[in-house]
């Protein structure tokens, strides 16, 4: 019988090399204000957030696919739980829910009530259109990519705005084919 | 124990912020970039020393204060203690670690020219690419270790010496 597909990251968080929380929020936080000082829009620092979440979630999924032991997901919706209950766990030790799916399950939020990047910060009035934990959206963008999946992410609530949770809105746009390195029949 | 995060979250988060100061923000400025990295590596420490110290004491010299950073701080950090501090008894202090941890995953061309990473020092090694990346990425805990000791009253210069791998040595020169 096939393994079944863990449905937490519990026991692949437990085994991981981890860190101190703090180091992470603070290192996060103290790059994004660099790049505030250094960038001076707003703007460009959220698109370059949203590049090295990309550029980060292009390896991580490598290590996802290769410590979490999770099988083929049949549908988005799997996907969706996957990163939501196992891709959060394992790597930020906590977990999202999977909420608002459009008819065509082709949409959906994943809410955080609990964000270790955000501890510990609060915007100043001059950073209203900063999407602080812009990273995160680049990461899932980034990692789906890698498994076939061209994605959106889109941020619609965030604690540091005065919400009471992050919701990331992730909306599948295309699923590409795999293309294998070589052709059936030449 | 505190919360945790996977360290991977660390390793990507620093090594990305390395590579686009690097490669995309200041690619034909390297000592520009250098000097952002130490500074957001300066910023962590700051704050870092400032909550470890929380319920101490006040430290009453510079060599208590050091050791502070060979043993609490580094095992907070990298779960080990320094493994070797030396000093000249003149301001001068090296802290070695003899699997410095971020280094462990970096591939590093140690042609012995190239080896010397110092922050303070604007004109960086000749552009032996995988050396200078490696000396980029020891901008980051050069800067930490720099802000936490400014953090305690201790302002210096930090540099690091990667000539015997793995082995990391910091050379930590106080300023008079």
């Amino acid at each position: 019988m096939a393994p079944l597909a863990p449905r937490t990251g519990d026991a692949v968080f437990a085994n991981v090399e981890r860190v101190n929380a703090e180091l992470f929020t603070l290192t996060y936080g103290a790059i994004v204000r660099q790049l505030l000082t250094d960038l001076e829009e707003v703007e460009e620092v959220n698109k370059q957030l949203d590049q090295m979440g990309y550029n980060i979630g292009v390896r991580l999924i490598d290590e996802f696919l290769a410590k979490s032991n999770v099988s083929r997901c049949i549908d988005f919706r799997e996907t969706a739980d996957v990163i939501a209950k196992v891709g959060f766990k394992m790597f930020l030790g906590v977990t999202a829910s999977v909420t608002n799916w459009d008819p065509e399950g082709t949409s959906c939020s994943l809410v955080l009530e609990d964000n270790p990047l955000v501890d510990f910060v609060e915007l100043p009035d001059t950073c209203q259109g900063l999407y602080y934990c812009n990273i995160l959206s680049g990461v899932i963008r980034g990692a789906l990519e890698m498994v076939s999946m061209k994605t959106e992410v889109t941020w619609v609530r965030d604690m540091l705005h005065g919400d009471d949770a992050c919701e990331l809105r992730v909306k599948l746009l295309k699923q590409v084919p795999e293309e294998y390195p070589y052709k059936d029949d030449d | 124990m505190g919360r945790e995060v996977a360290e991977s979250c660390v390793d990507g988060v620093v090594m990305e912020m390395v590579s686009a100061y690097c490669n995309r923000f200041y690619s034909s400025q390297p000592e520009l970039a250098a000097r952002r990295i130490e500074a957001i590596g300066f910023q962590v420490g700051h704050q870092l020393s400032e909550r470890y110290t929380m319920e101490r004491p006040r430290f009453t010299d510079h060599l208590e204060a050091i050791k502070f950073i060979c043993k609490d701080f580094w095992s907070e950090l990298f779960k080990k203690q320094i493994d070797n501090l030396k000093t000249n008894h003149r301001g001068t202090f090296v802290l070695q670690d003899n699997q410095f941890r971020w280094l462990t995953r970096i591939s590093i061309d140690a042609s012995p020219d190239n080896v010397d990473a110092s922050p303070q020092d604007d004109s960086l090694p000749a552009p032996n690419n995988a050396a200078q990346f490696t000396s980029m990425h020891l901008y980051f805990p050069c800067g930490i270790i720099r802000g936490a000791l400014t953090n305690l009253g201790i302002p210096c210069a930090v540099s690091a010496d990667i000539s015997n791998l793995p082995a990391c040595s910091f050379v930590v020169r106080i300023k008079a």
